[in-house]
């Protein structure tokens, strides 16, 4: 079972405590009408179902209630990190320095 | 004392006997035994029959690895247990087991006739062999394989044992307490931190307790970390190794014990968080793959030796041993001194070790180099073995009453495996070891490939003069997969090992391949003419060995399965006599019998209370969320479909909630209560959803809006009062509220007192009725709800449940989210467009509604049926036809979504979703069903008060 850090508790915590919600970084269109058809699909539906890093949402239901996003490894399911709601998408493992709001 | 039991040998207490029976038969064992041990002390070494062929078996190994002797342990009533190890069965007073798979006795079985038709049952033989037709596999194929093969019989009892659980947190987890294990622990025991050792035998040691030269050292060992206070748990297997140092591991407490003695829980469930995991799981001992490698009595070599040092049990009088690997000297060796007849020792190696040579001439052994075993004789007990020089016919006979086989050994790396460690190819070992790093964990000793002592030869299957297809050389023994099994998948075209091992089964009984997943890769890469490193092991996967469900579900069931949620008024409801029916988590009253009545009696009578005088309904389980703040309207106004701004305090609205696909999630009324006040309901089961929904839009897509959310539904107790005298029954004892219907119309909100006490009062109606529903703080739900009840006495007031609200609302075609909308309904599908602000730039889910499938006319849509026979009530689910008798497969246009006998209407009523069913309507379609096929006529989903004028009352 994993251990995640909520970045709003700041410590880590079970897994079972939070919910998965997606993939993060998919902002909803500030006026979705000007979004063509096939643009709203890709809103909708696409996602990046990646191997290896993964940009994703959870919430840390049973505990603080915020959403926040993570960075996890689909290949290892390791968590190379979790940050805010808000905060920039990550860069390479080594190259980001944003506000981690504290590493797994 | 028995002929098989030595003197002056093992760790159990033979001045204690212990009682058991062994297939109906009494015999008698010793403190400390096995039943395992004491079946070989008895001579007993017929133990099984195979799963396919049903061949005798007897025992290979001495631990958890053990294949063949599978056994179900009866304690009781609802205590049986299938497919136990014998070798992990510790002997007690009254220990009851049976041998399985095989009818009517282990001696003479019948099913063993399948041996002589083995040719039928080849590789990927369930693939082939039972095809078709279709209708022989519930008839004839499936029966017969099941009371064929298969293994123990599931109890159908319910299972009267408790378990439980517990976490545990430690700095260094170590697991397995043979020598590596005890040195790791006793290497950390001085450093001040949490040290927990755990192992599955009831005894600490691991194979030491099978070297009595070491048992001065382990008592010191344990008596040591026993004062350092490491925590040592025996019995207890580290069933799977999860992320971040989790482990999860099964105590058994009580099965060792007689069952007249046993209480307390069965077994506890660890769950270990570890800072640090130390694996020292040790290695299991292969097997090798000859001719009849399966007959009782053919072991290995191992075990063999921890019957002798650990149980003071001869496997045999005359032993032959079939070596590979040096380990399976030193076993010969030790069962020479103890005046075991050593037959021979066959080594397929044609240069030995000058010591081991020498050793063998000193104690008079046989010593055949250069030669295998290529055959093995005997009934139900090996009497002999033939053997070759390797490439040579010259075959010889030897008699014995024992083979042991002594194969190299493989690490098990099962644990690290779980935790998706790498594993490295050892090519002196022939087995594959733990490669690279892990977070937190290490591996050490045996598991880690650290194996000792000598060094072997690694072959696929032993070199054989004779034709391949006359014998069978076993791979598998719980599966009866042989050699010849998996070089024909091979030959049938399988390349990857885990197609081959599904293919042939190999690996994938409940031992999950512990003797057989190496040989099965070696047998596999020969064939594909590659190197074992190049083929790849399949994947371990928890439990590492089988684990009870009662361990893993713990206190986890029956009342305490799931909590029931009850409202304030449900002792109320239960007094009365109500029928229940869980929605979701609630327990809700479903109807309220009197006398004799049935439920269609009992509701028929509700429903005409309500349409004619007035009724009673516990709402309280009603999902209620406060919005609040100053964009409290405008957070609504972009979450629901419904314009929320202009509401006016003192209105309601009935809300809907589309996902952003565009399709129906939830709905509900909502009050706004002040300009940044709302309280907003929602379906009884959405209640969660809708506010994790709310809370994911307002923190990560507007955080912007100043807007707080409070789940609010066990705040407040909800009485609803429907029918032309609801207003009758709350009048005298509400305060400060004018109710009349001009102060207070149809969808207007009040706020009051109600007998007293603070309360919100929606004027609204899910009946079609004049309605009230009356929000008080739960705490004062009961008295209220008794004051109104006591007060309807004077005007008839019946209570009713949630089948009559089903029946009034599916005559005003009121839809329940989740019932008759599927995840795939819009607004406009369902028939509320009307629901949806026209004039709205943006809500969650518009875009969706303007995409083309959305628009299509084809649609399903909700309608209204009403059967060819008014008695008949669709079945809910049914399906609809537009064309009886069509060819099959018949395209089927819609379902039916709720369906009930009306009492208003005196005849039945059903709502469904059917292919652009608004411009059916009057058409007449079919539900087929098994017995006839209903003629149905679509009508709007409007079944009573079309005009909506009984809202106004
Ligand atoms: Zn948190």
């Amino acid at each position: 079972m994993l251990l995640i850090h909520c970045p709003y508790c700041d410590e880590p915590r079970p897994e079972i405590e939070f919910g998965y919600a997606g993939e993060a970084h998919i902002a909803r269109p500030i006026n979705p009408d000007d979004l063509s058809d096939a643009e709203w699909e890709t809103y909708l539906f696409v996602r990046t179902n990646a191997r290896g890093r993964h940009f994703e949402r959870w919430r840390h239901v049973h505990g603080c209630g915020r959403f926040f996003n993570a960075v996890r490894d689909t290949v290892t399911d390791t968590f190379e990190r979790t940050y805010k709601a808000g905060v920039a998408r990550p860069g390479e493992a080594d190259s980001w320095t944003g506000d981690t709001g504290g590493i797994v | 004392m028995s002929a098989f039991r030595l003197p002056g040998r093992g760790r159990i207490d033979v001045a204690r006997p212990v009682a058991f029976r062994f297939d109906g038969k009494a015999m008698t064992g010793a403190a400390g035994d096995t039943l395992a041990s004491a079946l070989l002390a008895n001579g007993v070494h017929l133990v099984g029959r195979s799963f396919k062929y049903h061949r005798p078996r007897g025992l290979l190994g001495a631990g958890v690895e053990e294949p063949n002797a599978l056994m179900g342990v009866d304690r009781g009533p609802g205590r049986h247990t299938a497919n136990v190890r014998a070798t992990t069965i510790e002997l007690h007073d009254d220990l009851t087991v049976e041998t399985q798979n095989r009818w009517p006795s282990l001696g003479f079985d019948l099913g063993a006739a399948t041996n002589l038709l083995s040719p039928l049952f080849p590789a990927g033989f369930y693939n082939k062999t039972f095809m078709w037709p279709r209708s022989a596999w519930e008839t004839l194929y499936e029966p017969a394989i099941r009371r064929m093969a298969g293994l123990g019989k599931a109890p159908h009892a319910i299972d009267p044992d408790r378990y439980t659980a517990r976490h545990d947190f430690v700095d260094l987890l170590i697991v397995g307490a043979g020598r590596a294990g005890i040195e790791a622990a006793l290497a950390a025991s001085a450093s001040g931190e949490r040290v927990m050792l755990i192992d599955e035998q009831p005894e600490l040691g691991g194979k030491l307790l099978a070297n009595p030269a070491r048992w001065d050292w382990l008592a010191g060992a344990l008596t040591r970390l026993d004062d350092a206070g490491v925590v040592c748990l025996s019995r207890t297997t580290a069933i799977g190794l999860y992320h971040d140092g989790f482990v999860g591991a099964v105590e058994r407490l009580t099965d060792h014990l007689p069952p007249a003695t046993a209480t307390g829980p069965r077994e506890r469930l660890h769950r270990i968080r570890a800072a640090r995991i130390v694996l020292a799981t040790g290695a299991i001992e292969r097997p090798l793959v000859f001719a009849d490698n399966d007959r009782p009595g053919v072991m290995l070599a191992s075990a063999a030796r921890t019957y002798l040092h650990r149980y003071g049990v001869a496997v045999g009088k005359r032993v032959a041993l079939m070596v590979t690997h040096d380990s399976g000297y030193q076993v010969a060796f030790d069962l020479a001194e103890a005046g075991i007849g050593i037959a021979a020792i066959v080594d397929s190696r044609p240069d030995l070790d000058p010591s081991l040579k020498a050793r063998a001439s000193d104690l008079g052994l046989e010593l055949i180099p250069h030669a295998v075993v290529i055959g093995t004789h005997g009934a139900k007990a090996v009497t002999g073995i033939t053997l070759a020089p390797l490439g040579s016919r010259q075959v010889r006979k030897i008699a014995c009453d024992a083979l042991l086989m002594a194969g190299g050994w493989t690490p098990t790396v099962h644990l690290w495996s779980h935790g998706k460690g790498k594993l490295g190819w050892d090519e002196a070992l022939g087995a594959f070891v733990p490669e690279g790093e892990m977070d937190r964990v290490t591996c050490t000793g045996a598991c880690a490939g650290a194996i000792d002592p000598g060094h072997g030869v690694h072959a696929e299957a032993l070199w054989s003069p004779r034709d391949p297809a006359s014998f069978k050389a076993f791979v598998d023994l719980q599966n009866d997969v042989t050699a010849r099994d998996i070089r024909l998948a091979v030959r049938e075209g399988f390349r990857s090992i885990e197609h081959i091992k599904r293919y042939t089964t190999n690996g994938m009984a409940t031992d999950q391949g512990k003797t057989s997943n190496l040989n099965g890769l070696q047998v596999a890469a020969g064939a594909l003419g590659n190197t074992a490193p190049q083929v790849g092991l399949t994947t371990f996967r928890p439990p590492y060995t089988p684990t009870t469900f009662g361990a893993l579900a713990g206190s986890a069931k029956d009342a305490l399965f799931q909590p029931t949620r009850k409202t304030v008024i449900d002792s109320w409801a239960h007094a009365q006599g109500a029928v229940f029916e869980n929605v979701a988590q609630w327990r809700r009253a479903r109807y309220f019998p009197r006398a004799s009545e049935d439920m269609d009696a009992a509701v028929a009578r509700e429903c005409r209370a309500v349409r004619t005088g007035v009724g009673m309904f516990d709402a309280s389980t009603l999902g209620k969320i406060e919005v609040v703040g100053p964009d409290a309207a405008e957070f609504l106004n972009r979450m629901y479909t419904n314009p929320w701004k202009a509401l006016a305090p003192g209105r309601c609205r009935y809300g809907l909630l589309l996902g952003e696909d565009g399709f129906i999630r939830d709905d509900g009324v909502a009050a706004r209560l002040a300009d940044d006040r709302f309280h907003v309901t929602t379906t009884t089961g959405g209640a969660a959803r809708v506010l994790g929904m709310m809370e994911d839009y307002l923190q990560t897509e507007w955080p912007d809006l100043d807007v707080w959310l409070t789940s609010t539904t066990e705040q407040y107790a909800v009485i609803a009062l429907q029918g032309p005298r609801a207003r009758d029954v709350i009048a005298p004892h509400v305060e400060g509220v004018d109710l009349s219907p001009e102060a207070l119309p149809h969808m207007a909100y009040a706020e009051g007192r109600i007998c007293g006490v603070p309360m919100r009062l929606f004027r609204v109606s899910f009946t079609g009725e004049l309605g009230f529903e009356v929000n008080v703080p739960a705490g004062h739900g009961l008295a209220v709800w008794e004051a109104l009840w006591a007060e309807g006495q004077r005007h008839g007031i019946t209570a009713y449940g949630t089948e009559t609200m089903h029946v009034l609302r599916a005559e005003k075609g009121y839809i329940i989210v989740g019932q008759d909308s599927d995840g795939t309904l819009t607004p406009d599908d369902a028939g509320i467009g009307w629901a949806v602000g026209k004039k709205k730039l943006d809500f969650v889910g518009r875009r969706s509604l303007a995409r083309p499938d959305m628009l299509l006319p084809d649609r399903k849509q909700l309608v209204g049926l009403l059967t060819d026979d008014p008695h008949y009530v669709l079945e809910e689910g049914a399906q609809i036809v537009d064309v009886p008798n069509a060819p099959v497969p018949v395209p089927m246009i819609g379902h039916v979504t709720s369906s009930y006998h009306s009492p208003t209407l005196g005849r039945s009523i059903a709502l469904a979703v059917v292919a652009g069913g608004r411009a059916r309507i009057g058409e007449t379609l079919f539900v087929p069903m098994a017995d006839k096929t209903h003629r149905v006529t679509v009508s709007e989903p409007l079944f009573y008060d079309r005009e909506g004028a009984r809202l106004d009352g």
